[in-house]
């Protein structure tokens, strides 16, 4: 049997987009340490259901750490103090008992909140869809080994696609910047040989897209600390120089026309 | 009789001449067609967006926020194509044949021939979109041999080959959602399928932030709406993923097949308590180097770097020497639920056995391993608080996919005329157990390459007409039922508990007698105990809040109550397969060594249930199956 905690918490009530919002005040007791953070949250539903009080809205889906669905402020960090590790994916042992636990949900002028620790952020969507993919309509596809790709290559492509969409670096960067997210999408896709044709329009449209909905960079680096997949800084490097070579090449190869 | 459509021929060339006879919509009057699809998961974003490529209008739905949250995005280990890169033996024919033994010859072997083909193209499409799968030092692709299989046909993406995919999936529907051709429907609950005069015409979805129901009209409606694992509770799924629409059309006519086949994963780590909400999948791949066992002695109570070689139990490698612990899902998850049972279980709940790296670690080094399983070492030491590169990982078997589903031809249609089902959601290709790395491949065989074609033989005779009106009854009454259903469950006061108690409840109920082993007295205590439990929670459920708006609590009780009638039918499915096959393991029904043991004389069909109403029991259809090409053999894995 695990060790139990008792906690007080302070939980971000609010009921919709412009509702006044306000903290909840909740003494969680036995909450079991092998729990992880949205079990404990689960616990404290329960004990509101039973008491006849609405249960705290928050986003969840595979808790694995991987769909991107979860992510809160814990003690004003974005998935709270584990480092690389999403919401579902911490667990109450990296608390102590007694501790007082603040939970809040992104903040972001771009990710409006929906219900208590819920928000939006189909802005991420819009950023994707401004050039984030690779046209290769199905059935046109030469075989797949017709382009060796060498593994370093593949490699840091699959570290940038990692990205699991959470919003974390948004919440996480005093400026409220996408760079992180963005940088990641771009790096996945720019890297590889398929990126090419599409590389310079896919930069330029996706960092506009981006500038449309957030903040600008200022280089904290608060964003790849909060990160639950650790995507590197450095892609926000390479997609400031692609973007600058975007400007020029677009500018060519639209003079070509 | 239940008509599959299978294509006359030779199996090599069924497709090819399908494809020759089907009828097709010209270039430019696809755009004069609207599609509705449920789903972005693997199944449902390839699907869009192809038809959304040919030029149909298509109308996609998710109650996820963004298309790229879909289930597919957990999937670990990876995805199979018959390309034979390895030079090792492998080829249509052979993962085609590997299928169908795999599926313990319950599935249709058509079917299973032409996924085998479009495996292979769809590793190009995913290639070609982006997908960073792992590669060898000379820049061609890896590959790796996966659960069951003798050939290495499985590609991957470190453990991430789902989420990969699904980017790849979903970025190529975000380009179609730009380019107009697609409208994406996100955090809308799909609620009911719409029928008029038998032909599928449209769906009712309610907008989860508004709590408002709007009708949808489309000339087809493809369900991608994945699997049932979650009527157990515990399952690897995701915790949003239900039955519902499966469900819904289930009630609107169409027939829902081999409901009682359920893989149940061996490497899960094990529950830990009473208010866990899921079970953590650890990716079979893990198997490829890991060795189980439990000690010998029930009693062990040394640490395990104490326990002498001679005194591991190593299970799957004594009883199974060609392939040890690389047999088949089934065939483990059984073999461990036997030992635990026995009460050689290990842990402190001792509902576990070792999957120990140790032998590995000595042989390639700490660094080889980290390498091939660094992420999944991680989650586990997350989860667990245990670091298995010094002791040995505890795993369980857990629900983890379903190959039951809504019956669907040769078309992927299912019995409701223009109502179609794809990827985990429909019967499918596995028969009545699926081999590691073919869901994936499944769901995108369906979404990119099958249903972009058979779909024009349906729509091709319907040119000039329109699509239905929102404004015909069916819709707005559609619409009340629906709203109606809804409301009942805010307005009704008092209520005992909350919806995921009695999910546990039912969840417990079906795991206890309709999981890893069957018998008909179980069963027959859980088709009594079920109705009574979904009566009590129909009466006594409480859901607090608002139906306009967010609410978390009425998203699941619509979902659980339909679970609540969905378990009953699985379980009167698993009652009347008195054989054994693959997931489905009747006590009764098993060989003197205890494998499962099938009666092809009479068990030898799909089971398809037709839905007579509330209260009534479902009519059971039958779709022989024949096996011209496999030779039904009992399978061995010794
Ligand atoms: C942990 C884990 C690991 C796995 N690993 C592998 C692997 O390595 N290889 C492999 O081949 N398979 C694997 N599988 C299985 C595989 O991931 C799934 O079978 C497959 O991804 C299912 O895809 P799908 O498109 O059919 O459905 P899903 O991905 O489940 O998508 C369902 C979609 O339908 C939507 N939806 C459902 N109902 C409604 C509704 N009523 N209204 C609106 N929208 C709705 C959802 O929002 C979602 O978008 C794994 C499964 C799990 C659980
Ligand atoms: S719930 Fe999926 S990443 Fe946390």
């Amino acid at each position: 049997m695990s060790k139990m905690l008792n906690l007080k918490l302070k939980i971000w009530r609010q009921n919709g987009p412009h509702a006044q919002g306000s903290f909840l005040e909740v003494d969680a007791h036995d909450i079991p340490e092998d729990a992880s953070f949205l079990e404990m949250l689960d616990v404290v539903n329960e004990r509101l259901i039973a008491d006849d009080v609405e249960p705290v809205t928050f986003g969840h889906d595979c808790r694995e750490g991987i769909c991107g669905t979860c992510g809160v402020m814990i003690n004003g960090q974005a998935h709270g103090p584990e480092k690389g590790t999403a919401t579902c994916q911490l667990h109450m042992r990296k608390f102590n008992d007694g501790d007082e636990i603040v939970i809040e949900p992104w903040q972001a002028t771009s990710f409006p909140i929906l219900k208590d620790l819920m928000v939006d952020r189909r802005a991420f969507d819009r950023i994707v869809e401004a050039g984030g993919y690779i046209s290769a309509p199905t059935g046109t596809a030469p075989d797949a080994n017709e382009i060796p790709i060498p593994k370093e290559v593949a490699d840091t492509s699959m570290d940038a696609a990692a990205c699991i969409g959470c919003g974390a670096c948004v919440a996480a960067c005093p400026n409220s910047a996408a760079q992180l997210f963005t940088s990641a999408k771009l790096h996945h896709l720019n890297t590889l040989p398929q990126g090419q044709p599409e590389r310079w329009k896919r930069t330029e449209a996706m960092v506009e897209t981006m500038e449309d909905f957030f903040g600008s960079c200022t280089n904290h680096g608060e964003c790849h600390e909060a990160c639950p997949k650790e995507i590197s800084l450095d892609f926000i490097a390479f997609m400031n120089k692609d973007y600058v070579k975007s400007k020029i090449k677009n500018r060519s190869l639209a003079s070509k026309r | 009789m239940l008509d599959a459509k299978i294509p006359e021929g030779p199996i090599e060339d069924k497709w090819d001449n399908h494809r020759f006879n089907m009828k097709l919509v010209n270039p430019a009057n696809k755009r004069k067609f609207d599609v509705i699809v449920v789903g972005t998961g693997l199944a449902g974003a390839s699907a869009a967006a192809s038809l959304a490529e040919l030029g149909y209008n298509v109308k996609v739905f998710t109650f996820h926020d963004s298309p790229r949250r879909a289930h597919s995005i957990a999937a670990q280990g990876g995805i199979n194509g018959a390309k034979n890169y390895r030079n090792d033996g492998d080829s249509i024919y052979r993962l085609f044949y590997d299928t169908v033994k795999g599926g313990d010859y319950r599935s249709r072997e058509a079917n299973v021939y032409r996924l085998a083909q479009v495996s292979v193209d769809i590793i190009d499409q995913c290639v070609a979109q982006g997908v960073p799968f792992a590669r060898e030092y000379g820049g061609l692709l890896a590959n790796r041999s996966f659960g069951g299989a003798q050939v290495s046909r499985t590609f991957y993406a470190r453990g991430q080959t789902g989420q990969q995919l699904l980017l790849g999936a979903y970025q190529a529907l975000a380009g179609a959602i730009k380019s107009g051709k697609v409208t994406l429907y996100n955090r809308s609950d799909v609620l009911d399928i719409v029928t008029k005069d038998g032909e599928a015409k449209g769906i009712i979805a309610r907008d989860m932030l508004t709590g408002e129901m709007h009708a949808h009209s489309a000339h087809a409606v493809v369900l991608a709406t994945g699997g049932y694992g979650n009527v157990y509770y515990l399952s690897t799924n995701a915790m949003a993923c239900n039955v519902t629409a499966a469900w819904r059309a289930h009630r609107k006519g169409a027939l829902f097949a081999n409901p009682c086949y359920t893989q149940i994963h061996p490497t899960c780590i094990p529950a830990s308590d009473e208010f866990q909400s899921k079970l953590t999948l650890m990716s079979e791949s893990l198997r490829n180097d890991g060795r189980i066992w439990v000690p010998r002695d029930r009693d062990e109570a040394r640490a395990v770097a104490d326990i002498p070689e001679d005194e591991r139990y190593y299970f799957l490698e004594e009883k199974y020497p060609a392939f040890g612990n690389l047999v088949p899902r089934d065939v483990a998850s059984r073999n461990a639920k036997t030992v635990v049972d026995e009460g050689r279980g290990v842990g402190p709940l001792k509902n576990g056995v070792y999957l120990d790296f140790a032998a590995a670690i000595a042989r390639d080094g700490e660094q080889a391993v980290r390498e091939r399983y660094g992420n999944l070492f991680q989650m586990y030491e997350r989860i667990t608080g245990e670091d298995p590169y010094h002791s040995p990982m505890r795993i369980y078997p857990a629900t983890h996919y379903t190959m039951g589903g809504l019956w669907v031809d040769y078309n992927l249609m299912t019995t409701v005329p223009g109502l179609y089902a794809l990827g985990e959601a429909n019967f499918s290709d596995h028969g009545a157990n699926r081999l590691g790395a073919s869901a994936l491949m499944q769901g995108l065989a369906d979404g990119y390459f099958v249903l972009p074609y058979t779909i024009g033989d349906y729509l091709a005779p319907k040119l000039g007409e329109t699509a239905l009106s929102t404004d015909d009854p069916v819709f707005t009454e559609a619409v009340k039922d629906v709203d109606d259903r809804a409301r009942q469950w805010t307005t009704k006061k008092g209520g005992t508990h909350g919806v995921e108690h009695y999910h546990r409840e039912l969840g417990k109920i079906v795991w206890e007698y309709c999981g890893m082993a069957r018998n008909q007295n179980g069963l027959e205590k859980a088709l009594s105990e079920i109705p009574a439990l979904r009566e009590e929670f129909r009466k006594n459920v409480k859901v607090l809040g608002s139906p306009d708006g967010i609410n978390t609590m009425l998203e699941k009780v619509n979902r659980v109550d339909d679970f609540m009638e969905f378990a009953e039918l699985k379980v009167r499915d698993a009652l009347h397969r008195t054989e054994s096959c693959g997931g489905h393991f009747r006590e009764e029904s098993q060989t003197e060594e205890g494998e499962a043991l099938r009666d092809d004389e009479n068990f030898a069909y799909v089971g398809a249930w037709e839905w007579n109403g509330p209260d009534q029991e479902q009519t059971l259809h039958k779709e022989p199956l024949e096996f011209e090409y496999v030779k039904l053999t009992q399978r061995s894995y010794k």
